[in-house]
């Protein structure tokens, strides 16, 4: 019995990627592209999202679900690439200034976030997601009105022709997979990032090391249960604060690897769609609101990325529109957020009504 | 929170402004106000600018009210309101591609809608029952989920009506399609009141009239009251013997329905049908403006419907004028992004006692 349902269990639990390889191993072969291209392209997206991806994590262990406020990061680290850019300071050291810069606004923004977010307990996916929205408004008002305007700029490359506001798209040439290519590497023909993959596996190492600190171990007694953590003497609100804040400094340094490789910035857009795309991914993997663990955003990323890459052409070989492919693929991410949630929210009504259950058996049984 | 609230009732007067009418609330009626004493001074037509907010006003006014029924049954703001959307826009087609024109063209279109939001109302209303207490975050996606779908269904049914079809493929619908000869301004031009600038779309009022009424007596009913009580205190209710589920899944088809006929009003309004992406962000404006006009996540009544669609499409067309004829920078979209947002955190940061 206990066997059966550990294996129902299991098969519930990686349904969504089980999903995903069917998806593409049927959408493969119609693509009808090389091997060594479908290679090379997933593995420069992994270098691409891996760490945006991993900020994600800790907000999870914190018990506030799926942080759609890791946006906040992403306008963090925009902010500090646009001012770098314009201080023309090329390459590493120019990467390296805008994580720095983006850090002290992300902790800023991430603390707004985590204060709201303890303002509304028990919603706070959507009010992190409504506050990804009203950054947006802040963000824009900054980059579209403030720069320029206030914020000196000097380079009239970035900036509108009307004298204040930045351009719509942002070249980063001078430091455009400066830090892929740092440490060159190509295995028949597949390019490796080495450096971005060094990154990478420092942030899985800091990510397993502080589940064992003492503030991962209270984020995970918060995340289990509010009230127990309370009264075990842990400072709720702080720990939860501190949790978002993490997501976002890390989601800030992310976007700057992220926008290293793309090569340029779309001041508007960029942001927008990223925590949609990162948190798809992530439960492409096999995470769900309450669970996620490094494994599931690495199998995320590859998964989640080949279905990007081969949906659209399967989708114009087969109906002839390359429309379709377009539209499955955002289709895609959004409804399996939406499976995800919807998963996650019976589960917790079935453990309530479990646990209402066996208290009511065991007060019968006390009687 | 306490101290802060204890604080303002020795305030005084404006104390108790700030806490029965909230302070975001507050700011923004001011920011209107002033926009309206400024409209004259710096030049802006004022007629034109009244006709344009009571346009908009008759254009968006039941899809706010669509928000009404799931917050009264106590499934919160209704993120998932393009769902009802798409009902109306697959009514809106199916009328046009039948062939049908004029004032019989809205009719119809109704028609046809209906049974496809009783439908879609009832899946998503089946769901939002299996998943009490996480319905915004989940409404949200649904509405998403359903606009990328029927952005590929769009292209892919069988639709071959030469005015809404892509000219030179011939099939797969435009992502805007003119309802000139069919249903534009078919309310509006009912009874229609024009004195000089001033324009009143008397039909369009009337309509909005009509359903809110309804709406209104529909909540004196025996149902209606039900439904109040499942959304203020879900407990009291069952106890009162109500079919909680019940009620919840009849207010979703409600609001569903309401949001399907809401965006047909508003195409006739505007003259134009939008497919593809265009439902997506249709949700948070209706939000923001039943929340503007003091609904809260589980109370909302037909006068926050009113006030609110009045102040936030206010906002919306006032801002853009003025600020431009005062200082040539045109910050609108900005403001009415970080307003509207704004107004929806505010909300969702409230206690809400009795909803859990």
């Amino acid at each position: 019995m206990n066997k059966k349902t550990n294996i129902v269990g299991l098969l519930q639990r990686s349904s969504v990627p089980i999903m995903f390889v069917i998806i593409c191993a049927l959408c493969i072969p119609i693509a009808g592209l090389s091997p060594s291209y479908l290679i090379n392209e997933i593995v420069t997206r992994m270098g691409r999202n891996s760490f945006l991806i991993l900020s994600l994590l800790v907000p999870i262990m914190a018990g506030m679900g799926l942080n759609f406020g890791m946006t906040l990061g992403a306008m963090a680290g925009e902010i500090g690439l646009i001012l770098v850019s314009d201080w023309q300071i090329v390459g590493i050291p120019g990467m390296v200034l805008a994580m720095i810069i983006s850090v002290p606004n992300s902790v800023l923004l991430g603390f707004f976030c985590g204060k709201i977010l303890n303002m509304a307990k028990g919603r706070e996916m959507i009010t992190s997601y409504i506050i990804s929205y009203f950054m947006n408004g802040v963000y824009q008002l900054v980059v579209l009105y403030l720069m320029g305007s206030i914020i000196p700029i000097a380079h009239t490359s970035i900036k509108l022709p009307r004298g204040y506001g930045i351009r719509n798209t942002v070249s980063l040439l001078s430091m455009r997979q400066k830090l892929d290519n740092l440490i060159p590497l190509t295995i028949r023909g597949v390019k490796i990032p080495v450096m971005t993959f060094i990154i990478i596996a420092l942030l899985c190492l800091v990510i397993i090391w502080f589940r064992r600190t003492k503030l991962g171990q209270d984020m995970r007694a918060v995340g289990q249960d509010l009230e127990v953590a309370r009264d075990a003497g842990i400072n709720v609100e702080r720990t939860r604060i501190l949790s978002v804040i993490i997501s976002t400094v890390l989601a800030g340094i992310g976007m700057v690897i992220y926008l290293q490789n793309m090569g340029n910035i779309a001041t508007y857009s960029s942001h927008s769609q990223i925590g949609m795309f990162c948190i798809a991914a992530l439960l492409v993997g096999g995470a769900s609101v309450d669970k996620a663990s490094i494994g599931n955003v690495f199998l995320g990323v590859v998964l989640f990325h080949l279905m990007f890459i081969v949906a659209p052409r399967a989708g114009a070989y087969i109906t002839g529109d390359s429309m379709i492919g377009e539209y499955f693929r955002v289709f895609v991410s959004y409804a399996v957020i939406t499976v995800a949630l919807i998963m996650y929210e019976t589960n917790k009504r079935r453990a309530k009504s479990l646990a209402g259950a066996q208290l009511a058996a065991e007060q019968e049984a006390q009687k | 929170m306490g101290e802060k609230t204890d604080i303002k009732k020795e305030k005084g007067w404006f104390g108790r402004l700030v806490e029965d009418f909230g302070l975001p609330r507050l700011i923004i009626t001011l920011f209107l106000i002033l926009l309206l004493i400024l409209a004259p001074i710096v030049g802006a037509d004022f007629p034109s600018q009244i006709t344009n907010i009571i346009a908009r006003f008759s254009w968006n006014g039941i899809l706010v009210l669509a928000m009404v029924p799931m917050v009264h049954s106590g499934c919160g703001l209704n993120f998932g309101l393009p769902l009802g959307i798409i009902s109306g826009l697959l009514g809106a087609t199916i009328s046009i591609e039948l062939g049908f024109t004029g004032a019989l063209s809205f009719l119809m279109a109704i028609l046809i809608a209906t049974p496809f939001a009783l439908i879609f109302g009832c899946g998503y209303g089946w769901l939002l029952n299996k998943i009490k207490g996480g319905e915004m975050m989940i409404a949200t996606y649904v509405g998403f989920s359903s606009v990328s779908f029927m952005c590929m269904m769009w292209l892919v049914l069988p639709y071959k009506s030469p005015n809404m079809v892509w000219g030179l493929a011939g099939k797969g619908l435009r992502t805007t399609i003119s309802l000139e000869g069919y249903y534009s301004q078919t309310l509006a031009k009912f009874l229609q009141i024009r004195i000089g600038n001033f324009v009143i779309p008397t039909g369009s009022l009337l309509f909005f009239a009509l359903l809110a009424f309804l709406m209104w007596a529909f909540l004196h009913t025996k149902t209606g009251t039900a439904m109040t009580a499942v959304g203020s205190n879900p407990t009291f209710a069952r106890a009162a013997g109500i079919n909680i589920d019940r009620i919840r899944l009849l207010s979703v088809v409600m609001s569903t329905w309401l949001a399907a006929i809401g965006i047909l009003v508003y195409e006739q309004g505007f003259g134009f049908v939008q497919l593809y992406m265009a439902p997506f962000y249709m949700a948070l404006p209706a939000v923001s403006a039943i929340l503007i006009g003091g609904a809260s996540v589980n109370k909302a009544s037909i006068t926050n419907v009113i006030i609110g669609t009045i102040l936030f499409q206010g906002i919306v067309t006032m801002t853009p004028t003025v600020m431009n004829n005062m200082i040539h920078m045109d910050m609108s979209e900005v403001i009415r992004i970080i307003a509207s947002n704004g107004m929806i955190l505010y909300a969702l940061t409230r206690k809400t006692e009795g909803a859990k």
